[in-house]
């Protein structure tokens, strides 16, 4: 393992006037199932995830198993694995189909570890639950020209590789494209990614497009949120936003405690207990990517 | 509601006036004594005033939905809860056409519709909601809705008997404890099955359990398809009228709903 600096993201507003967000209600709980080790490196990867990257450790089976106990006993209501690529992790299907016995579960991934075996595999746990079992393939271009400067050489054709296993076995995707290009998520431009994408042979394609989070190695790809960007962070949210925000409805659970949301993994700030019953306290808005989800309206959910 | 023995429990009635009086007759046959609608009378069909008639003569307690709400106070959009913009968009051809034809005198009554009810029958709390007991938006769907989750909406609610709507797909579910969910589907467009009928459930109670029945109704589905091509309404709403396939507002189902259907 090579040695790695921690990553600390700093407080881009001050705890008085951040906007306080309570927990609604634990609905959602997303597993780190692999920390920060990743296939690939993206450039703009919010959380700097990467072959080499295993400054956020895999989380052991045990550990997932207990936090899919706690979850279960507090009534949430559906579980993400996300890493990270959840694929590299040695039990994945195991992990998997044991979430889907009292579950709905949804697998954020690459796809390029998606062979003919890997979707006949993911295909038998879809039919084998009662519970939704949805898959997330990121590709951030319909082209090997847009994604490939991105998300890294090759992996354009590894994915879609991936996505036509799947699309063979009968299983449809997800497909999550980061608009890190201008006008990317335009009408026409989400149309002719529908297009492409069925193109892949998927019968029923659905496409969600997320906007860019300016944290991370995106910060060093194009640049970091402006001081005038984090206004909105500056004062209370206007009435109904706080509601809709991932943070007041689920947590994140890492190999390292429990932290306010995905994004945020690399803030020492957002982790807000050991356990999932620790974590069921209000937070303070106080990170500049805070800002993306307050003004842009991201959801991380399907 | 001490002598209730059978309730019928509809909702998503979504301007389909003919379903309406398919359903209630239906009702009527099988000996429903009550009769509930867990709200959005608007939407998706033509002529929205005929239903509300229809309603208030069979003595229909309405719980209020998204629609009723939105079309009461004239907001800009139903507030369904769709993400993607191609729900969004077919969303609003739909709503914007029920604002419209919607008359005045009906939006008090819309306004004043209550958020849920709670009814004793024998031993059992019921609770009634369009969307879920928290939140009138919130879609349960049967496969994104695991027992932990639903007891502890139960509690939440202190209920023994949970029924909802909003999804357009029925669904029930008797939890470990004895306690029941009910998703009575929409009769206002068939449930994403292949099939042109609608459908509701029947309740019934001894006075110590209360246990339901989903049942499909049949309905005159050409003249609502010629109503609505009359009116205008877009080819995608009449084709699911026509094919029990839903065309549309296909993003917000879960995988395992969504692989059932066709589109």
């Amino acid at each position: 393992m090579s040695v790695r600096l921690p990553i600390a993201l700093p407080y881009a507003v001050p705890a008085e006037t951040a906007p306080e967000v309570p927990l609604r209600a634990l609905d959602t709980v997303w597993i780190q199932l692999t920390g920060t080790l990743c296939n690939i490196a993206c450039r703009h990867c919010f959380i700097t995830c990467g072959p080499k990257e295993e400054r956020v450790p895999m989380m052991s089976a045990a550990a997932v198993s207990a936090a899919l106990d706690d979850a279960e006993r507090l009534g949430v209501r559906e579980i993400y694995f996300t890493g990270g690529e959840p694929m590299l992790h040695p039990d994945f299907f195991a992990l998997c189909a044991r979430t889907l016995e009292r579950f709905p579960l949804t697998v954020l991934t690459n796809g390029i570890l998606i062979g003919r075996d890997e979707a006949a595999r993911l295909r038998a746990l879809f039919d084998g639950s009662p519970w939704s079992f949805e898959l997330r393939v990121s590709l951030d271009g319909m082209s090997a020209d847009e994604n490939d400067p991105v998300r890294g050489r090759g992996t354009f054709d590894e994915t879609v590789a991936g996505i036509r296993a799947l699309a063979a076995a009968g299983v449809s995707p997800t497909i999550t494209v980061v608009e890190h290009a201008e006008g990317m998520s335009a009408a026409d431009a989400r149309a002719r990614f529908l297009a492409f994408v069925r193109s892949l042979g998927l019968g029923q394609p659905r496409v969600k497009f997320l906007p860019l989070l300016r944290i991370g190695r995106e910060e060093r790809r194009t640049h970091g949120y402006r001081d005038d960007d984090l206004d909105c962070l500056r004062a209370p949210l206007l009435d109904g936003i706080a509601d809709q925000l991932v943070c007041a409805t689920s947590r994140l659970v890492t190999a390292g405690g429990v932290l306010t949301c995905p994004i945020l993994l690399d803030a020492p700030g957002a982790r807000v207990g050991a356990s999932l019953d620790e974590a069921r306290r209000p937070i303070r808005l106080r990170w500049a990517a805070c800002r993306t989800c307050v003004a842009e309206g991201l959801s991380c959910n399907t | 509601m001490q002598h209730l023995r059978r309730a019928a429990v509809f909702g998503g009635v979504y301007n389909n006036s003919h379903a309406l009086v398919a359903t209630l007759a239906d009702a009527e046959r099988r000996g429903c004594t009550a009769r509930y609608c867990l709200g959005d009378l608007g939407g998706f069909g033509p002529h929205p005033d005929r239903v509300f008639p229809l309603l208030l003569d069979a003595h229909v307690a309405v719980v209020q939905g998204n629609y009723d709400h939105s079309i009461g106070h004239a907001l800009a959009d139903c507030g369904c809860g769709y993400t993607d913009p191609r729900d969004n968009h077919y969303a609003r051809l739909s709503y914007d056409y029920t604002l419209r034809k919607t008359s005045e005198s009906w939006r008090p009554m819309l306004r004043a519709l209550p958020p849920q009810r709670r009814e004793q029958w024998g031993t059992q709390r019921v609770v009634m909601a369009h969307g879920s007991p928290r939140r009138v938006n919130e879609f349960l769907w049967e496969s994104t809705s695991p027992d932990a989750f639903l007891a502890r909406l139960l509690d939440e609610a202190e209920a023994d008997v949970l029924l909802v709507t909003h999804t357009g797909i029925p669904w029930q579910r008797r939890l470990r404890d004895g306690r029941l969910v009910v998703n009575v589907g929409a009769i206002g467009r068939p449930a994403n099955d292949g099939r042109t009928e609608v459908w509701y459930a029947v309740l019934e109670s001894d006075g110590r359990e209360v246990s339901a029945e989903l049942v499909p109704v049949a309905y005159d589905w050409r003249t609502l398809a010629r109503e609505m091509r009359d009116e205008g309404i877009c080819d995608e709403f009449i084709e699911t009228v026509e094919t029990g396939w839903w065309t549309t507002c296909l993003e917000i189902l879960p995988a395992k709903e969504r692989a059932r259907g066709r589109h």
